[in-house]
Parts: C-alpha cells; structure tokens; sequence
C-alpha cells in the first residue's frame, strides 16, 4: 500500500461488481454509514447513509434518478430527494447530508470523508 | 328581519332549495321543512342503484351536519295535511300548527294507479321511494314471474330492477309503442328489439281491465282483447300525477291536467306560497325532470334571498320553462330525445338512418332552411346525445349536409362533430346543475383538471350523468388551451401517461426500462417512472422483478420483497389465501417470529404480520417459512393483497356457497399480478356480507344461484362501496369477468390509481365498464383473458426464487463491507414483544454502548 498523503485515508469498500449498475450499498466507514451508489454509466456518488427525516439508516437503499440537472436519490421512508454531488436534500434544505468523495481504482470501489 | 319559513316535502327539489338557500345565506331566516318520508332527501333519478348495492346512505342527498345548522328545522315522517292561507299556517298529521310568513310546496309526484279493479292486491307496488323499493325487493324475493304496467321511461327502468331480481319479466304498454312520450314510431321499434333480445317481454296496445286470484300465479291480468297473464308482483309505472291536495284544499288554483300552477318566480296565486318541482305547473307544463325543479329552486331562493335583504325585484332570475331532452341507458341501450323529437314545428324537416343489424336508430329534426337542429331521437347509439343537444341550445348553424351528423363515419373521414370551442362560455353544458362551459372552465383554471375534481367542484354531471361526455372534452380541450395538457404526464422523464406507456411497452415489445427510456423518454429516470415501469413490465411479461435489468427499478418495498418500517426495519407477511390456514401453519410462524424475536400481530387482511426484521435476517426468514410451505405475501407489492373470505357455506348455518374455497381459488389466480395500485378481494358466502366483500376492488357475494360481483370499492382514506357488475355468476364467468376487469384496469389506469378513482374518471361510467366487461364492446376480451392466463401461468414465488438465487442473495446485508448488523436499530420491549426504540430512547442506549468499528 502507498503512503501518498493523498491516498492515505481512501478506504476500500467493495469490488465495483458488488454495486448493481443504478443501486447503492451502504459501507461501514471508521464507525460512519455511507451510502455508496453506481449508475449505469459507471459514475459513482457517495453520501451519508442515514436519512435525517426519519432517523432510519436507509438513504443507500433509495431509488435513484434525475431533477433536471441533479442526480438524486429518494430516500425509501417519506420519499425526499437528496443531491448525489452535494448531498442536500431538495424538498428540507435543514436535513441535507454530507457528501463524501469516491474513486474507482481498478475494480475497488473507495470512499474518503469531505468534499469532491 | 325575520322570516318564518316553511318548506313541504323534502324531495330532490325541496332540497336543493335548502341548499341554494344554504349558499346565500339571506339574514334572519328560519326554516321548517317538513318530510313525509322517514328518511331526508335523497337521489330518486339514482333510484333504481338501491338494487345495485347502494344504501340509503350512499343515495342522501344530504351533506354530514346540514340538518343541524343554526335555523333549520327538519321533520321527518311529517306530512302537511292543511293549509290555513288566512291565519298563514299549516297543520301536519301529528296535528301541530306551525305558522309561516312564506311557504313553499315541494311536495313532488306520485305514481299514477289506473284504476283497474284488484289493482290494490297485495304485490301490486309501485316504484317512486326508498321504502316502494324496498318492497320490491321483498316480493321480488318471492317471485318468479313480474310484470310493469307502463312502458315509458320509468316503467322501462323499473322492468330492469324486476329483471335484474332474477324473474321472467314482462312490460304491459297501453299505446302502440314503448317511451311514446320520447320517440317515434321506428325508434320505438329498434328499443323493443334490444329489449326483447335482452329477454324480456314486451305488449304493447294492452288495456288492462281487471287484476284477480291468478290460477297458476299469484295474479291474473285481463286485458281488453281478451287475452290475459299471470304473474306473481305488478309494478304500476304508467306515469305520474302532481300532488296538488294540498293546494287543492286551500284554493291555491290547480291546472286542469294537475299541478299548482306558478309564475316566474314560481309564485302560486297567494303571493306568500310558492310551489316547485314535480308539483308546480307552468306555463300549462309539468316538469317530470329534476333539472327544471333545480331551476325552479334556485329561482326561488334567490326571490326569498331579495326579500330579506329587500334587494330590487327586476335583477332577480326567473323560470323561463325548460328544456326536456333526456338521455339514458335503458338496460344496456342508449336511448335519447331531443327538444322536438317528433318534429312537430311546423315546416320542419327530418333525417332518418337505421342500421337494423346493429340496433341503432337516429333521426334529426331540422328547421325549414335546413340551417338550425330542432330535435332528434337516438336509440342504440346516443354518443353524439351532447353534441346535438349544445347545436339544439344555442342554435349553431349546422353543417352543409345535416344528415352527415347521423351517418356512420366514413373510413378515415372525421365526423363533422361539435367543436366545443365553438361553443359560447354561457352555454349551458348541465341542465341538472346549470353549469355552463365558462364555470367548467375556471374550475379547470383553478385546477380541477381531472374529471373526479371537476365533478366535485363545479357539480356538473353529478345528477344524471347525461352531460360527462361533453365535460370531459371540455375540460381537456380547456386544459390544451391552458398549455395544462401535460399534466397526464408520467414525470419529466416521460411526456406519456401510464396508459400511453403501457400500450408503448405492449405495441413495441419493449421488456427493458433502458429500452424504453432511449426510446420516448430523457434523463435517468426517477423514483416515479421507474417503480411504474417496473410494474407494467411485470404486468406486461411477468419476469423476475429482480432480476438484474429489473432490480434497480423496484421501489425499496419491491427491491427487498419486504415492508419497510419507519426504523429501517422491514415486516414480513406470508400469503395465507382466504385468510384459511392449518395450525402447523400457525405453529411455524409462532415458530420463526420467536426464533428472530419479531413482534407478532394479525393484519385487517386476515393474516399474520411480523415487523422488525433486519435486511440480512429476510432471507434466513423466508427460507424457513418456505419450508414451511408458505409463499410471499405481496404485502410489499402493486398488486394482489389478500382474498379476504368468510367462513361459508362449509360450516356457517346461512351460506349459500363456499366463500372460503372460491377466495382461496382467487388468492392463488391472482396472486403476484403486479397493477397499478394495490388490489384487494374478499368473498362472502351469503347476503350478511361478513366479509366485508362491497368495500373491496372485487367484491364477491354468494347468491343462491352462484355469485354476485362487485368491482370498484375501497377502504382507506376515501372509503367506497363497490358496485354491481353482473349478478347470479356461475363460477366460469365469473372468473373470466375478473380477468377482464382486472386487465381492463391494469391497461388504462394511472400510476397508483385505484379502481374507484379509476371508475370515476371513466367515461361512462358503470355502464361502459360493463359494456368493455361484459358485452366486449370494445372486443379485446379474448386478448385480455389471454393476457391473464400468460401472469397466471407463469407465477412464481418471488422469495422462492430469491433466495435460491445467490446473485439477489447478497444484497441483503446492511453493510457491504461488514457483517454487523445496523446500529441504528434498536427495540425496546412492550407488552411482552418488541417495538422500535424512539430516538430519546436512542440516544440514551447509543450513550452507552459502543459502536462496533471494523477494522480491515
Ligand atoms: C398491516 C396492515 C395494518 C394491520 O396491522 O392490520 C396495513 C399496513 C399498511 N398499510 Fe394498510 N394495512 C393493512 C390493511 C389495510 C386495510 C384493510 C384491509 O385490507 O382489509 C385498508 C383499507 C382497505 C383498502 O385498502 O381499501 C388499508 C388501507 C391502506 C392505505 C389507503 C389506501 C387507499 O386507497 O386510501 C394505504 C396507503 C397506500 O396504499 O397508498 C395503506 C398502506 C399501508 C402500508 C403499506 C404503509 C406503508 O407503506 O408502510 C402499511 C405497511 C404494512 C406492512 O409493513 O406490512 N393501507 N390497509 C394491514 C395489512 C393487510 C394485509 O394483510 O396485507
Ligand atoms: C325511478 C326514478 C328514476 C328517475 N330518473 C330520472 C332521470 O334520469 N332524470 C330526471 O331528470 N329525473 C328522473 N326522475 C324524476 C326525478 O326524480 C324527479 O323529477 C324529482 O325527484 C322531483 O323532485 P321533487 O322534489 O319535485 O319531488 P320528490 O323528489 O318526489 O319529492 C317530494 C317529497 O315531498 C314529500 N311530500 C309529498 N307530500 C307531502 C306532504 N303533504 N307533507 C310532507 N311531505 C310531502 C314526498 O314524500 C317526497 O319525499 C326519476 C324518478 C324516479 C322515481
Ligand atoms: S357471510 Fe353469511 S355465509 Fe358467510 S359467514 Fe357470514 S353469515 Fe355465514
Ligand atoms: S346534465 Fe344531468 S348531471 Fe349534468
């Protein structure tokens, strides 16, 4: 393994296979739950699991889809909309997420906390 | 001021007085209305529905608190049996004395009785009430043989009822033909014809002479030809006389043929009395329909509204007569009239087409220049009913060659029809409610743009439906004006309806969501389209719904084959048809819900409900009920719910069939057919109805003879009592019906429609559905029983298959990268089981436990 600062706090979650084209996972990351999601064009997104309107740790098992521009999940419990790239949710602007970033490097798939 | 006012009879008429008055809301008003009937206004043209499955309740007229309203005094079984003009009083049949400053008589009709010796035998009725129907229907349960005195509009309706019942059913019509009043000779013919092909019996030019002990029957009928009839109930239906008595007795001044006779204002001659509906005459006419009574009501409310605020008289609407077109269904055949039907204007000139084959007659009656309609008769065939009757209104100029209004189309050539733009926004488009197309469309401005909201915001089509047609093209061609035709579109993805996708999918052999988007869609698609795809493809090829191109579409509940609860958490519901299940059956599910600890409780659906459960425990779960013999539930699904059923026939005193054993045959029929909202059934085995069947999507009721079938009721926030499609089913046709019904439904509903919503957008109603059911008119019945048969035959277990399947298998665990379980669930114990933990309680517990961390 490298020790590019860079690279250091990329955490594999899982092989690109393991990700149905167009659904999420949900990862287990330093004690945080991401929501890791494929399209069908191979892009990847990554946001917090957990759906602050209800509380239920469930946002990687949302169907996903487009608003105009945005490419957006639904969360499966009341069914609000949450940007994939920023992670704010579109009908309660107060119950955004955090957005982390994702890589595929080879046919890992990695997460890292922050912005992209 | 104040006013005293006293209102006789609370018929359709005298309420709708009430209501106007209601909406006005004149200062100082104190109304007494006083009621023969047991029961407050209700729908008397929707009579006849009573023997359709519609109570009392569905049938009043009167909305929750009405009666209740400060100044409103309502007697019910009170009848009026004098008036005192002098000291302005009324006495009632109980004897009280009641004084009014104003009174108006809306006392309505009764049936006319000829009077024919033994016409007061016992099963000699008539047909104008709840309580006349109901008294039917109690003969009728003990008849085989029936026959109507009178052959016109309501002496025909009547004849269905009888029909309907179960007996041989024959019409008794003094003139020459039947509905003498409405159409011609011809016209006559062509509606005896479909009647007679639909099996009943039809004299006419009979003079009943005398009614005595029949010698087989009950009855026996003499008529003046010396030809006589047995039969054991007679309906008089042979037309109906204004009750007038009481103005009668107090000198109000009565037509020669009957009825008070009133001014514009609908004044009688004592300017404190006024009189309307069925009971006034104006203008030497009365008016048998409801909507000049309407007119009437409105009239006066505004004139009582004017005295109380003392607004000048000369702005105030007057009664100026009414228009008497009418159009129905009589048992399954159109048959409408329009203004001067027999052409009696002088000069006037007609046009006349017959197709003999297809039972269709229409005729036009034209104005001496040819250039206005005055009337015409359609029997057969009356879709262009509101067509003809807008030119007739507002005296359009017709096209070139009249008679082209009446001739079939020709191939490809569009009907010179009723550009609805043309019409002017004061043209009235309801007459039952007096909407006109300027009212229709600010409602579709304001947004009503469905033809359910339409209906309920503006009224328009809800008395006799006759106008639905013409609403709806108004409403949509007032939605494209208003750039809202979009509004049937899916989402932005798809500029289609559900329908139109569906038929997309169907035409193109479409079987991939990909497919389908590159094709007539854009963008990725969204938590709409997709689930909604998904469902039209399984209702379309039936294929695994998780199946790799299929899994990414499914809604969580779907993707999961499982509830999802608010904790994240997801129930599972095994199928138990009917409702029926061993206790083994019950044992192994004791047996897994205490092995996972999940809470146990039985659903409205007649089965067993366990919640808690985490994603990676379903497949251990469903593994073991299988085992057990059990199979997915589909509580998750669009599609079949449960058969809910009673206990029947097998072992209940009073069935008449096995209810138990026909819901278990229609669970496991329908069971996995994907629809476009939830479908529940239930089945009961006799009329007491313990299964609750007329509140479900497919209502089934055992009958002596085999089955009744319901469609089109639900529970849940809009609760609707289903109604009759077809009764005295033999098993076959039945299932056969729900086929069609059920693919019907899949084929034109929108996305997370149910039926019921479903049925009142449909144009025509009850009627048309059972045209498409029943008659096939459409003539896809065959495809659609077929497209059934391919979803039953080719049903399979969504768990049986998904946990045999490894690929599907591995998406039930929460995390991908570990095996831990989710720590945000968490339960606490209640009464002895589990419930999820609220977040206060969460937080309390999260305090102290630790959080698991993998490490790689
Ligand atoms: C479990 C159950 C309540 C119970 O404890 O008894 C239930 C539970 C739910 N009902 Fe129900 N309904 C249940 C019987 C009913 C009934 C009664 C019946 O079926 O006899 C009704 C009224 C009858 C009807 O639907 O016509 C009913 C009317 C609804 C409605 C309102 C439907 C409507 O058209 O207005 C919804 C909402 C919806 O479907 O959009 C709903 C939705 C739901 C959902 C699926 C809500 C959701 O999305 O989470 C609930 C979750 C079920 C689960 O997790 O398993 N449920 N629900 C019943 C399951 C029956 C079964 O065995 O499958
Ligand atoms: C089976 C059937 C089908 C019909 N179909 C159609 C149709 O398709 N289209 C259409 O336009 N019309 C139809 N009609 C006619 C329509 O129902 C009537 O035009 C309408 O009900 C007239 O209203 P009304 O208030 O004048 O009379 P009603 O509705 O008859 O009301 C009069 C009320 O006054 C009460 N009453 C009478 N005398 C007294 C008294 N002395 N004291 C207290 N109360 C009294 C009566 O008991 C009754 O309840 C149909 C009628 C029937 C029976
Ligand atoms: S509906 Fe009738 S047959 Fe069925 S259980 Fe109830 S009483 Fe018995
Ligand atoms: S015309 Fe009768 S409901 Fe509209």
């Amino acid at each position: 393994m490298s020790h590019d600062m860079t690279q250091i706090d990329w955490t594999t979650v899982c092989q690109i296979d393991e990700i149905v084209p167009n659904t999420g996972v949900c990862a287990l990351v330093g004690g945080e739950q991401v929501a890791v999601f494929r399209l069908g064009d191979g892009a990847l997104f990554a946001i917090d699991n957990i759906d602050p309107n209800s509380g239920a740790s469930v946002l990687s098992r949302g169907l996903l889809g487009s608003l105009g521009e945005r490419v957006v999940v639904a969360s499966p419990i009341y069914k609000q909309h949450f940007d994939l790239r920023s992670g704010e949710c579109l009908e309660a602007p107060e119950h955004g997420v955090r957005a982390w970033q994702v890589r595929r490097e080879g046919d890992a798939i990695q997460v890292r906390r922050g912005d992209r | 001021m104040t006013m005293k006012l006293v209102v006789v009879g609370n018929g359709m008429v005298g309420h709708k007085l009430l209501e106007e008055l209601a909406t006005l809301q004149p200062p100082g008003l104190d109304v007494t209305v006083l009621c023969e009937e047991t029961r407050p206004a209700y729908d008397r043209v929707h009579l006849s529905e009573f023997f359709t499955g519609k109570t009392a309740e569905d049938l009043s007229l009167v909305t929750p608190g009405f009666f209740e309203q400060a100044g409103m005094h309502l007697r019910l079984a009170t009848r009026a049996v004098g008036i005192d003009r002098a000291m302005k009083r009324v006495t009632t049949s109980d004897g009280e004395v009641i004084a009014y400053d104003k009174l108006v008589i809306a006392t309505g009709s009764t049936p006319f009785i000829p009077a024919i010796p033994g016409n007061d035998r016992p099963g000699c009725l008539v047909y104008r009430t709840l309580d006349d129907l109901a008294a039917l229907a109690q003969w009728g349960g003990r008849s085989r043989h029936g026959v109507v005195i009178g052959g016109g509009l309501l002496g025909l309706e009547c004849a269905k009822a009888v029909r309907d019942m179960g007996l041989e059913t024959h019409v008794v019509e003094f003139a020459a033909r039947l509905m003498a009043v409405q159409v011609d000779d011809i016209g006559g013919q062509v509606l005896r014809k479909s009647i007679e092909d639909l099996g009943l019996v039809v004299h006419t030019g009979k003079n009943t002479q005398q009614i005595t002990e029949g010698q087989t029957l009950r009855h026996r009928m003499s008529f003046a030809d010396g030809s006589h009839l047995e039969t054991d109930l007679i309906v008089f239906s042979a037309g109906i006389r204004p009750r007038d008595e009481l103005a009668r007795q107090s000198e109000l001044g009565v037509g020669q043929r009957g009825g008070i006779m009133v001014d514009n204002f609908c004044r009688t001659r004592d300017r404190d009395v006024y009189a309307i509906g069925e009971c006034a005459q104006w203008g030497g006419k009365v008016f048998g329909l409801v909507a000049p009574g309407y007119d009437m009501a409105r009239v006066v409310a505004n004139h009582l509204h004017a005295l109380l605020i003392r607004k000048p008289a000369p702005a105030l609407p007057e009664f100026a007569g009414a228009d008497m077109s009418t159009k129905l269904k009589l048992m399954g055949v159109d048959v409408a009239s329009i203004g001067d039907a027999h052409g009696a204007t002088p000069g006037s000139r007609s046009y006349q087409f017959s197709d003999g084959r297809r039972q269709v007659y229409k005729k036009l009656v034209v104005s001496e220049d040819g250039k206005r309609l005055l009337g015409g008769v359609l029997v057969g065939d009356a879709t262009d009913y509101g067509t003809l009757l807008q030119m007739m209104l507002n005296g359009m100029d017709l096209p070139e060659a009249p008679e082209s209004l009446i001739l079939p189309a020709a191939d490809g050539k569009a009907k010179p029809g009723l550009a609805v733009e043309a019409l002017p926004a004061s043209a009235q488009i309801c007459s039952c409610n007096n909407v006109s197309k300027g009212q229709l469309c600010n409602a579709v401005a304001a947004g009503a743009t469905s033809i359910g909201s339409l209906k309920e915001v503006t009224k328009a089509g809800t008395a006799c439906g006759g106008c639905v047609p013409l609403v709806t093209q108004i409403m949509k061609v007032e939605m494209k004006r208003q750039g809202l035709a979009v509004s049937n579109h899916l989402c932005e993805h798809f500029a289609y309806s559900r329908q139109e996708l569906y038929h997309l999918v169907r035409v193109e052999r479409i079987r991939r969501f990909d497919e389908l988007l590159a094709r007539h869609g854009k963008g990725l698609g969204c938590d709409i389209c997709k689930p909604t795809v998904a469902s039209i493809l399984a209702s379309c090829w039936n294929e695994f719904v998780l199946q790799q191109e299929h899994a990414s579409l499914q809604d969580s509940n779907d993707y999961f084959l499982a509830n999802i609860q608010k904790d994240g958490t997801y129930s599972v519901v095994p199928r138990m048809p009917g409702g029926e299940v061993t206790p083994d059956g019950l044992i192994a599910i004791g047996a897994v819900a205490r092995k996972y600890g999940l809470y146990t409780k039985l659903t409205g659906g007649q089965r067993v409900d366990m919640f808690g459960a985490r994603l990676e425990q379903l497949p251990l779960i469903w593994e073991e009920l299988i085992a057990a013999g059990f199979e997915s539930g589909h509580a998750y699904g669009k599609s079949l719910r449960t058969v809910k059923s009673c206990v029947g026939s097998t072992w209940c005193r009073y069935g008449v069939q096995d209810s138990v054993g026909a819901a278990i045959n229609l669970e496991n029929r329908y069971k996995g057919l994907r629809s476009p909202h939830k479908l529940k059934f239930a089945v009961s085995g006799c009329a007491r109805e313990c299964a609750e069947a007329q509140s479900k999507d497919v209502g089934i009721i055992a009958t002596e003879k085999g089955w009744n079938l319901y469609v089109c009721g639900n529970g849940g926030m809009k609760p609707r009592h289903a109604e009759l499609l077809a009764g005295d089913l033999d098993t076959d046709t039945l299932i056969r019906y729900v086929d069609r019904f059920l693919m019907f439904y899949i084929r034109t509903a929108d996305r997370l429609q149910r039926t019921s919503v479903w049925r009142d957008n449909l144009e025509g109603g009850m009627d048309y559905l059972r045209d498409v059911v029943i008659h096939d008119r459409l003539g896809i019945g065959d495809e659609l029983e077929a497209d059934m048969r391919h979803v039953v035959d080719t049903y399979e277990c969504e768990w049986k298959k998904a946990v045999s399947d490894p690929q599907v298998r591995r998406r039930f665990q929460h995390f991908v990268n570990s095996d831990a379980g989710d720590d945000q669930v968490a339960f606490v114990p209640e009464r002895g089981q589990i419930r999820p933990a609220t977040s206060e309680e969460k937080r309390r517990r999260l305090g102290r436990i630790p959080v698991v961390v993998e490490t790689e």
